[in-house]
């Protein structure tokens, strides 16, 4: 199954690119962009059943995928796979 | 005396670490490629600075989970004088041995250019032969430079006085104008609790040949044989 992993920059802590990118959303008369925070997204094909699937994208998350000091994270499991 | 020189795909400043070692710190160097799980009998352990793996997902986050990195984090652990210059400072952070980490740069520009920086601590293994609050000229070279770390760690980095250089005017103040990357408090270079590892941004092995005419990294190379003999 495929598992998305979605990173954010914890909040407060500075996002250069995501201000940047709200800067030329704001140029482009697009005046209702809000506060804009950019983040990725990482897909990862595993064989094993959801519970297990998502037991081990965490741990990959803990030591590798994510820096715990700057970001947050959310597993999602793409049940259509 | 030996060092030893961790080098990664992307490393790009391990010949110059080992040059200014060989010729300043009179220390040999050994290159020891991210591969080999075991570090020779050495003094001292250099992460270098450069791109390791092309600054994938995170910059230094695949160079500290290299299998030599287990090796590396054992022995500085134990109390092996590790330093880890700019993409090194990046990797160190990622295993864990330095607080914090290294965030774009606030301008979100590659910078490449001499600054000034303030020496924070001259008592440490790395810095004993400047003094305290002097001012130095070393050249910066990163995209990711801004430290960050939380206020509780923050907190922690100052009580323990480990700030060891801090970017500055030639005058050593440390103002917001003078700080080229948005690092937290200015700070360009840190040390552990225990004083045996260093992580900093700028590039002291660029500063020590007369091509460059920047001198101020000589010290630095000489407070290590200073330190270890």
């Amino acid at each position: 199954m495929k598992i998305n992993i979605k990173i954010m920059p914890k909040s407060g802590v500075l996002d250069p690119q995501g201000k940047a990118i709200e800067n030329s959303l704001k140029q482009l008369g697009f005046n209702q962009t809000g506060t804009v925070r950019q983040g990725k997204l990482i897909e990862i094909d595993l064989q094993e059943k959801e519970e297990e699937a998502i037991k081990i994208v965490d741990e990959m998350c803990q030591k590798l995928l994510v820096n715990l000091i700057i970001e947050d994270y959310e597993i999602i499991a793409n049940k259509e796979d | 005396m030996k060092a030893a020189i961790i080098v990664f795909p992307g490393s790009n400043c391990d010949r110059d670490i080992a040059v200014s070692l060989k010729k300043i710190s009179e220390i040999e160097p050994l290159m020891i490629w991210h591969k080999e799980t075991c570090i020779p009998d050495c003094d001292i352990i250099v992460v270098p600075g450069g791109f390791s793996f092309g600054d994938y997902l995170r910059c230094g986050s695949m160079a500290a989970n290299s299998p030599i990195m287990l090796d590396v984090i054992h022995k500085a652990k134990k109390g092996m004088p590790t330093i880890g210059i700019c993409n090194g400072f990046q990797i160190l952070t990622e295993t864990g041995l330095l607080p914090g980490t290294l965030i774009k740069n606030d301008c979100l520009s590659f910078l490449c250019k001499t600054v000034s920086i303030k020496v924070e601590n001259s008592n440490t293994k790395f810095s004993n032969l400047y003094s305290k609050n002097e001012v130095i000229d070393i050249p910066i070279a990163h995209n990711e430079g801004n430290f960050f770390a939380d206020d509780s760690t923050l907190n922690k980095i100052k009580d323990n006085d480990q700030i060891v250089f801090k970017y500055c005017n030639n005058s050593g103040k440390t103002e917001k104008e003078f700080n080229p990357n948005g690092s937290i408090e200015n700070i360009a270079g840190i040390i552990n609790k225990d004083g045996n590892v260093l992580g900093m941004m700028p590039h002291p092995e660029r500063a020590t040949c007369q091509l460059s005419q920047l001198n101020d990294g000589e010290r630095f190379f000489s407070s290590i044989t200073e330190s270890i003999l």
